[in-house]
C-alpha cells in the first residue's frame, strides 16, 4: 500500500526538460524498459520550457471509464494501474479519453501501459523513479509537511477542469497560492507564454 | 495524501444510485475481486444446470440417431483398381469412410471420423494402423480397435461385400 501521508506533486514551471526521468522511468520493474512518463515540450519557438507529465491517479478515472474490456483498475490506495493484461483488447479507449493524455498503447503487446506511480517502489515506501532522479524536483514525491515546508510560495492542488468536467486526483499539481480553485485546462489551451521579462542577477555583477 | 480517496462518479451521483452494471463492473480492485456467495452460488447452480440439459442433450439425440434406417448397399470401388497397401476414401450413408486393402489383400472398410472428437483419420497400413492426426490417437486397422491415445472406442465398421469384381458396401456396425 501507497501511504497515506505521501504526496506526489508535480510543478512543471521547475522543469528543466534534462529527461532524467524519461530514462529513470524505464528502469522500474513493473515496465521496465518502457518509459511510460511523457515529457512535454510546450511551445518550442517561443520558450524553452517543457513539462512533465506523469498519471495523476484520479479520483473518478477517465481511462477506466470508457475501457469496454473493463481492464483498467484501481488499487484501493487510489493507483490506477496498467491495463490487466488478459483483459486489455487494445481498443485505445482510454488514450484518446484521458485528459492528462497519460495511457500509452504498447501496440507490441496490444495492451495499454500506464505510469503506475512506480507501483513495486511506491507499495514498499519507497520513492517513484521519476522523483528519486528529479534534479530540481519537479517531480516530487514526500509527506505534504515537508513539501509545504520546502515550497511556501506555491501551494498543491489536486482539482483540475477540463469544460464541464471537474477532476479530482490523487497526484498534486503545484499552483501559486493565490491561484483560482482549480486548474482550468481548457481555458488555458489557446494561451501562450506571457513572455515575461526577468532580469536574473548575474554572478559577480552588483545588481 | 491524508483524506481518503473519494469515489467520484461521472454522473456526481451518489454510488448508490449509479445503475446496476455499474456495481457489476466495478472500478476499485478489491471490489472486483469480491465474489458474493450469492453469485458464486447462482454461478454453481446455472453451470450445473448447463451440464444437466447439455448431457439430457446429448442422451436424446442420440437415442433419435440411432432409429435412422441403415443405409443400403453402394457400390463403391473396383477391385482390381485396389492394391494391397492401398486406401480410398467413399461416402457412405452421408458419412465420409475409408476404404483399405490391407497388406494381406483383407479387404476392410471404416467411418474415418474419430471416435475421440471426430476428426478425421488416415491409414497408415505399413504399421497395420489407422492414425488421428489430432491427438495422436491409433486404431488397429484389421479390427478397428483402438490401440493407443484417446479414442477408446472401435471406429465403426462398414460391412463389404465383393460382387462380380467390384466392392460393394451393405452395411454400418456400431459396436460400443
Amino acid at each position: 500500500m501507497v501511504p497515506d501521508n505521501a504526496v506526489f506533486a508535480v510543478d512543471p514551471s521547475r522543469c528543466i526538460g534534462c529527461e532524467a526521468c524519461v530514462h529513470a522511468c524505464a528502469e522500474c520493474d513493473t515496465h521496465r524498459g518502457h518509459s511510460l512518463i511523457h515529457l512535454e515540450v510546450v511551445d518550442r519557438s517561443r520558450s524553452t520550457q517543457t513539462a512533465p507529465m506523469v498519471c495523476m491517479h484520479c479520483d473518478s478515472p477517465t481511462c477506466a471509464e470508457v475501457c469496454p474490456a473493463d481492464a483498467i483498475k484501481r488499487t484501493a490506495d487510489g493507483v490506477v494501474q496498467t491495463a490487466r493484461k488478459p483483459r486489455c483488447i487494445a481498443c485505445s479507449n482510454c488514450v484518446l479519453a484521458c485528459p492528462f493524455g497519460v495511457p500509452k498503447m504498447k501496440t507490441e503487446f496490444d495492451l495499454m501501459m500506464k505510469c503506475d506511480m512506480c507501483y513495486d517502489r511506491t507499495s514498499v515506501g519507497k520513492k517513484p523513479m521519476c522523483a528519486s532522479v528529479c534534479p530540481s524536483q519537479a517531480l516530487y514525491y514526500g509527506t505534504l509537511e515537508e513539501l509545504e515546508r520546502l515550497r511556501p510560495r506555491s501551494r498543491p492542488t489536486h482539482r483540475f477542469r477540463f469544460g464541464e468536467q471537474v477532476i479530482t486526483t490523487k497526484v498534486a499539481m503545484m499552483v501559486p497560492p493565490d491561484g483560482p480553485e482549480h486548474v482550468d485546462v481548457a481555458a488555458a489551451l489557446g494561451a501562450g507564454p506571457t513572455g515575461r521579462r526577468e532580469s536574473l542577477p548575474i554572478v559577480g555583477q552588483d545588481v | 495524501m491524508s483524506e481518503p480517496t473519494r469515489v467520484e462518479t461521472p454522473d456526481l451521483r451518489p454510488p448508490e444510485a449509479q445503475p446496476r452494471w455499474r456495481r457489476d463492473f466495478p472500478i476499485d480492485w478489491p471490489e472486483d475481486h469480491l465474489v458474493a456467495r450469492r453469485d458464486f452460488t447462482k454461478f454453481l447452480v446455472l453451470t450445473s444446470f448447463a451440464f444437466v440439459a447439455g448431457q439430457l442433450w446429448i442422451g436424446v439425440k442420440s437415442l433419435l440417431g440411432r432409429r435412422a434406417p441403415a443405409p443400403g448397399a453402394e457400390r463403391i470401388a473396383r477391385l482390381d483398381r485396389l492394391a494391397p497397401g492401398e486406401a480410398m476414401q467413399f461416402a457412405y450413408g452421408g458419412e465420409d469412410a475409408l476404404l483399405m486393402r490391407l497388406p494381406g489383400g483383407e479387404l476392410v472398410a471404416y467411418s474415418s471420423k474419430c471416435t475421440h472428437l471426430a476428426c478425421a483419420v488416415v491409414p497408415d497400413l505399413e504399421r497395420g494402423r489407422i492414425a488421428c492426426p489430432c491427438h495422436h490417437g491409433y486404431f488397429d486397422a484389421a479390427s478397428g480397435r483402438p490401440i493407443a491415445g484417446p479414442p477408446n472406442r472401435p471406429l465403426p465398421r462398414i460391412v463389404l461385400e465383393t460382387r462380380g469384381g467390384w466392392v460393394w458396401a451393405v452395411g454400418r456396425e456400431v459396436s460400443t
